[in-house]
This record gives structure tokens, sequence and C-alpha cells, in this order.
């Protein structure tokens, strides 16, 4: 344990961050929020990394135009550019430029802040839940056991999905947090193979007769009853299109309340202590293995809602990849969020609008919507490096994240 | 771990621990020999005979292996209780591992013989499983030696997955256009098939210098990396095989590597075939496991790279420079790992499919763990991972109603037991995964 940070309190133990002098901009900012952060780490490098990864984005989709390859002129570079310009319009058109738009950037939201939440409250407490998919799928799963069994009135259904996806996604992340507190077993180790468990137990699902409907012998799963599924908040407008549902309002309770536990309760102060210095936290006369428990049952139970949102607010029935790689999004979402959940809800906002827009993009401009998770990956290397932010745009960052995780040797 | 011990009568000490594990293993020989003589044995009733076939109709002429069920299953059903019981009251010191694989295989191979003799073929081609077995475990293990390099010298690669991924697809986007049929062959290959390995190593291997300068120079959580140079990769190749292989299929389609029976060595009965005739991307794996066992403990400059990942202070101390040995293992490991990708399409189907490696890097990762950090154990590794991957192959063949998931899962299973201990600890080097600064 020699990469232990030592002598000074992290930041948010020390309440208030940056006591020094403000420039002007940040201390605009304090006086118009009342609240008194980073603004440099909190939001300057987060925006400035968003724009040098669509800067990136823009230079990937005209480098791999083949036509321009191909004739190599000023006329063909003219089209690539144009191709790619009309590629960021459509991202933004197609996650803000319309109601159907803002609509569904809000439904694709809510299991990113929800997987996102389950992976920064990870972080919080020292460990690394690369396991959001598989706890998203075990979530999911029990969502549509529930769904496709029970009827109920929808006021009693969607709880009881709510609840059953929580205690899905809880238990599959609890298994790898008993792991690293009675074992060692690193919790990145154990979280990837549980992954890989949970898709093939997924598809092994799906081939049974409890979730196949009659006469299909692809894995899929039976419609989950109606009862069950997310109501939809704009239903009295009668529009396909439109498709926020509650899932939205379930994830911003659900940042509230882990902002709530996580800053304001004991709970989650020695959730905090733990992640900064397990050793300190266990001879402060906390119960570390509980604690690296309980962390990762709740962020898998938050995976698991994320799962749940999936299923019961979009899907409405199970295939093998329903969790859509959104448990690996969560990542990233979760470092350019800092780990904060109002910084994960507005990341999830960013993330929902790029899959909202990236859609439109691949019908509009052809150019496909995988771009957005290099996108994603490249914000992640910005936020992770300030160095190459400090470089590019010849400003002052705040501090490098440095170790978040811990080797596997420890 | 306590370091309290027990004496024996004869003399051999042992922690509580491995008297714990050792109950454990006789209890779990116990259960295995109760599982065969239950449900192999008396619960199917009598099956007849189970044939293993030990060669294919164009290989050297090896007999069948012709068996009766009711007979194996029993004789392997004792064996096994007496292992258990042997295990119990006296345990069996440093064989302790060696007689698990032995215990293993037993049940393993009643297993097979019950599946066989209870399905309606009552034969299979246990030649073809083997040669599966090895074939599927060239990746995993590639990958697991990738890992190797780059852990020996305490840098954390959990990158594989997309070096594999980038490798499979810079292989076949260079070779199609570049390799034409009527090429001379060499090695199995035309040329630009060859071109094509080259420039997946590279393409791993830039990728492998991008971990290593965000790691090493930019001090980036190593693990932060390694997931977003996945995402990144399985994202670009998404992308570009969408942008330019959808409209362009001559760019997706390369000559596969042809098998090399080497001579001689592959006209022997049923090991001839399996080991001994296979593309250039197995015998490849191969030579990587000697040579890079050789080179990490055999050389002076192995000593060293070790010596930066278990104390990195002590080797710059003795004038070994840390950060070039880290770039540099890194940058070989990216290299094992490219060539590896590249077997997923010129090794294997000749074209390029969105996240074709499907987990197999991560699988890698855990082949390295499981084989404790050594290019052997990495081998070995993937080669329980390579044999499980085929007997899921075989049992859908068999019908044997058990679902092949279940089986599929035992890699995973596997990893977690040896990750918390419970058969054998295993010991990453011990700065794995912290940056060094110089102080």
């Amino acid at each position: 344990m020699t990469d232990e940070p030592k002598g000074e309190a992290p930041p948010e133990m020390n309440g208030d961050a940056d006591n020094g002098e403000k420039s002007g901009w940040a201390a605009f900012m304090d006086d118009l929020t009342g609240v008194n952060v980073d603004w440099r780490s909190a939001v300057l490098v987060p925006v400035l990394a968003m724009t040098a990864a669509l800067a990136v984005s823009v230079l990937i989709i005209v480098a791999s135009d083949i036509e321009l390859w191909r004739s190599f002129s000023i006329s063909a570079l003219g089209d690539s550019f144009g191709q790619a310009g009309s590629a960021m319009w459509a991202l933004l058109t197609g996650s803000l430029g319309s109601l159907a738009a803002v609509s569904s950037t809000l439904a694709f939201a809510a299991p990113l802040i929800l997987a996102g939440l389950s992976v920064a409250i990870g972080f919080k407490a020292g460990l690394f839940n690369i396991g959001a998919e598989g706890q998203m799928l075990m979530g999911g799963m029990v969502a549509v056991a529930l769904g496709i069994t029970i009827d109920i009135p929808v006021f009693l259904n969607v709880p009881l999905a709510i609840i059953g996806a929580m205690i899905g996604g809880g238990i599959w992340g609890g298994i790898a947090g008993l792991l690293r507190a009675r074992t060692g077993a690193h919790e990145v180790i154990t979280t990837i193979m549980l992954n890989s468990i949970a898709g093939l137990a997924v598809v092994w699902m799906l081939s049974t007769k409890f979730f196949q409907p009659e006469g299909r012998l692809d894995p899929v799963s039976e419609d989950i009853a109606v009862s069950a599924r997310l109501p939809r908040l704009l239903g009295f407008l009668d529009r396909s299109d439109v498709r926020v549902h509650l899932g939205i309002v379930v994830a911003l309770i659900a940042a509230y309340a882990i902002y709530w536990v996580l800053f304001k309760s004991t709970i989650g102060y020695e959730f905090r202590a733990v992640g900064f210095n397990p050793n300190a936290a266990h001879y402060g006369g906390m119960r570390v293995t509980w604690l690296y428990t309980s962390v990762m049952a709740l962020s898998g139970a938050l995976a698991g809602l994320a799962g749940m949102a999936q299923i019961n607010g979009l899907l409405y029935r199970a295939s093998p990849g329903f969790a859509a790689g959104i448990g690996f999004d969560a990542i990233s979402l979760a470092l350019l969020g800092r780990s904060h959940p109002a910084g994960v809800v507005a990341a999830g906002f960013l993330f929902g609008a790029l899959r909202a827009g990236g859609i439109e993009m691949q019908v509009a401009t052809d150019v496909p919507v995988d771009l957005i998770s290099v996108i994603q990956a490249l914000v992640v290397v910005f936020i992770a490096a300030p160095a190459l932010i400090r470089a590019i745009f010849r400003v002052k960052t705040g501090e490098e994240i440095g170790q978040l995780t811990t080797g596997w040797g420890t | 771990m306590t370091t309290k011990t027990v004496a024996l009568d004869e003399g051999v000490v042992r922690t509580p621990a491995e008297i714990k594990r050792s109950r454990y293993l006789g209890i779990t020989y116990l259960l295995l020999a109760a599982i065969v003589l239950f449900f192999f044995w008396r619960w199917s009733g009598d099956l007849g005979n189970f044939t293993f076939k030990l060669a294919r109709p164009l290989d050297p002429s090896a007999p069948d292996l012709t068996l009766s069920a009711s007979r194996t299953t029993m004789i392997v059903a004792v064996v096994l209780a007496g292992l258990g019981g042997f295990q119990l009251a006296k345990g069996f010191g440093k064989f302790n591992n060696m007689v698990l694989g032995f215990g293993i295989f037993l049940f393993i191979f009643a297993f097979l013989g019950w599946a066989t003799a209870q399905s309606s073929l009552g034969a299979f081609s246990m030649v073809g499983m083997m040669k599966a077995t090895i074939v599927r475990s060239v990746p995993i293990t590639l990958g697991a030696l990738a890992g190797v390099m780059s852990e020996r010298v305490a840098v954390i690669n959990i990158a594989i997955e997309g070096q594999l991924l980038a490798g499979a697809f810079v292989a076949v986007v260079v070779a199609s256009p570049l390799a034409t049929a009527d090429d001379s062959l060499f090695l199995g290959a035309p040329l630009g098939s060859w071109i094509g390995v080259g420039a997946a190593i590279l393409a791993g291997m830039l990728l492998a210098w991008v971990l290593a300068v965000l790691a090493i120079r930019y001090i980036v959580d190593q693990i932060i990396v390694g997931v977003v140079i996945t995402i990144f990769v399985g994202g670009m190749t998404a992308f570009l095989a969408l942008r330019w292989l959808a409209d362009n299929p001559q760019l997706n389609q390369a000559p596969i590597f042809k098998s090399i029976g080497l001579p001689g060595l592959s006209s022997i009965p049923f090991l001839g075939p399996v080991l001994f005739d296979h593309n250039i991307f197995v015998f490849g794996a191969f030579i990587l496991v000697a040579a890079l066992t050789f080179l990490l403990f055999r050389t002076r400059w192995g000593l060293r790279a070790r010596a930066v990942g278990e104390h990195p202070g002590a080797a710059d101390t003795l004038g070994v420079n840390v950060y070039r040995t880290r770039y540099l293992n890194v940058i070989i490991g990216g290299a094992v790992a490219g060539f590896g990708g590249a077997f997923f399409t010129l090794g294997s189907v000749g074209r390029f499919d969105e996240n074709m490696t499907n987990g197999r890097g991560f699988i890698g990762l855990a082949a390295m763990i499981f084989g404790r950090w050594h290019p052997v154990g990495a081998m070995a590794a993937g080669l329980v991972f390579g044999f499980a991957d085929a007997m899921s192959q075989t049992l859908g063949i068999l019908q044997t109603g058990i679902p092949s998931e279940f089986l599929g899962m035992t890699p995973f299973i596997a990893t977690i037991f040896v990750v918390a201990g419970v058969v054998g600890k295993a010991r990453p080097p011990a700065a794995d995964g912290q940056p060094y600064i110089k102080q």
C-alpha cells in the first residue's frame, strides 16, 4: 500500500475545495450558484474535454472518408468536412432539436445515469465496479421475470419491478464486494468475470420455457405486462415517438438519494473514508468487510435499476444484448461526472444526448453511430489526463485524477 | 496470513490454511466420486459402450477407443473416492495440485464417456475436440502473454481485448487488398497476408504505446486507461467496419493461413493431427511461450524486468532504467496481442465482424491470473479455457441436455476461485498497478 495519498485530507472532506483567489469567471459561478467548489476541475475540464473529443471525432470522420483518399482533391476535402459538419449538426438536432429528440435523449439518459451512479459510488469507496453491465443484466432479468408473471395495478407493479431489479443487481454486485472483503479478490477481476457469467446466464435463461415465448427458438423473452411498464411521462400527447418515461424520474430521485447517502449520512462518510484509506478506516473502528460488501451491493442495485429502466422503460422484453454497453459507458460517465451525483446526472444527459443524436447522425449522414463510443473514450482520456487538456488549450486545470483504483496486489 | 503451524507425526509442517484446503479438496473428490457413481452410472442405467475416435478419415490411422460406460464410470468413481480418502487422511503434500489435475481429468473422462454413451451417436471425434482445444486456446494464450509481459513490469494491461480487436481489424484490412489467390505461399500464406500480420503487430504496439504513455508519463490510472482503450477500439473498429467494409467487401476477405504439418511429427497417430498440424499462429503461440519464458526467467534482461515489477525503487537504485523497461515490455506485450488479434481474421475466418473477439481478451486476462503471471502458466490456462470452449461445442453435438452456457461459465468461475484463493493463492508482481515516480 505505497500509493496511498498521505497528509492532507481529500478536498471533499475539507468541505470547500478552493479557498484561494478565484479568477473572475469562477467567482461569478460562485455568485451565480451560491456554492463554492473548484469550478476548474468540476466544469472547465469536462467542457474542454468534450470540445476536444468532438474536434478529434470530426478529424476521424474526415480521415476515414474513402472518397477523400480516392480523389485526394481540395473539393473532396471540402465534402468530407461538409459530411463531418452535418454529422455534428445531426448529433445536435437528434438530441435537442425537437420534442421527440429531447424525449429520446431523456429516455436514453435514465439507464445511463443509474449505471453511472453505480460506478461513481464504487469510486467514492475506492472500488472499481466494471461489473455494471452484468449487474444490469441480472437486475433486468429479475424485472422481466416479475413482469411476465405478475399483472397487478401499475402503481404496485412498477415499484415491485424496481425492488426486484435492485435485489437482483444488488446480489450480483454484493458477491464481488463480499469476495473483495473476505478474500481480497480484486473487484475488477471478479466483476469482469461476473459480467461474462451473467451474459451466459441470460442466454441460458432466455432459452428456458419460463422466459421464451411459445414457438420461438431464438433467445428472447415474452413481453412484460403492460402494468409493469414505466409509464410515459408525456403519454397524454399520444405520440409514439415521444418516449420519455418514468425512468428519468427514478434516475433523478436515485441521484439525489445517493447524494444524500454519500454526503449527509454516516454510512456515506464511512464509504468515503474507506475509499480514501481503508487502513485508516479500519483503525478508526469501521467495519471494512461490511462496508465493501454494502458498497458493492448498493452499486449493483443501482446498476440493476438501470437494467430495469432498459427493460421496463424501453424494450419491454429481454434479449441477450439488452444492457447495450451501458454498463461500460457508465465508467466513462462516472469519470466525466467526477464521481459526484450531480456530475453524473449532467454527464448522463450528455451521453444520453450522444446516443439519441448518434442514431439521427447515422440515419441522416451515414456516419456510423459507433462514433459515439469513440467520442466517449476520448472524453475520458482527456478528463483522466488533464495534462493533455493543458497542452491543447493552454489553460490551467485542476489536479490529475491520479490513482482511483488499487493494483491487484493489495 | 497466519504463521501458526501444526506439526504432523511425519514431521511435515502444514499451516491451518493448508489443512483446511486439504479437507476441502478431499471432500471435493468424494463429491465428484458420488456424482460419477450416482448420475453417470446408477441413474442412467446401463448405457453400453462409448467410443472416442482417435483419428479422422484423412489422419494417420489410430484405433478407436471403445470402453464400457458402466465399467469406466465405476472405476473412475472408485479411484476418485480413494483419492478423497487419502487426501482427508494424509494429504498429498506437494503433489496436491498434480493430483487435483488428475482427479479432474478422470472426472471429465467419465463425464465425456457418459455423455457419449447416452447420446444416439455413441461416438465422437476425440481428435477433433483436442485439435479445437489447441486452436481455441491460441488467442487466449496470446492475450494472456501480452498481460504477463506488461504486468511483470507492474503495468496493468486490461486493454488486451482492445489490442486483440485492433489486430483482427488491421490484419484483414491490410491483407485483403495485398494478398491474391495466385500468389506463392510462404509458411501457409501469401506475402500480403504476412504484411497484414505485421500491420496487426504494429497496431497492437501502437495501442500498447498509448497505454504506456498514459500510464507511465501521465500517471493516469492504469485500469481506467485499459478500459478506455478497449471502449475506443470497440467503437473505432465498428465505426470503420461500417464506413469502409460494408460497401467494400473486397477489403474484408483475406486468404486464411493454411495448416502446415511438421514433417515426421504430423504423421504420429492422434498426437500428430492434434499438436503438429496447425497454421502459423498456433506454432507461433507455442514458440512465443518458450521464448518469453526464456527471456523473463533465464536472461539478465528478464531479471531486471521482473525487478522493476517487484520493487522499482530498488531496481532504479541498481541502475535499471525503470521507465524504459516498462515502455519496452508493455510494447512487446502489445506486439504479442496484435499477433493474437490477427489470428481472429487471418488465422480463422478471413473476415472481420464487429466485436468478433467477444471477450477473449478478458478471458486472456483471466488466463494470465490463472497462470500466475507466468508464460507457461498462461498457456496452460489458455488450454484449459480452450478445452472448456471445445467441450461445450462437443456437448452441443452429443445433445446431453446440459446447457452449453454452463460449461462456458466454468473458466470465469474458476478464475473467481483462483483470485479468491480457494485453489491456492495467485500472487501478482508486488508493484503491479502502481506508477513509479523517480525521486
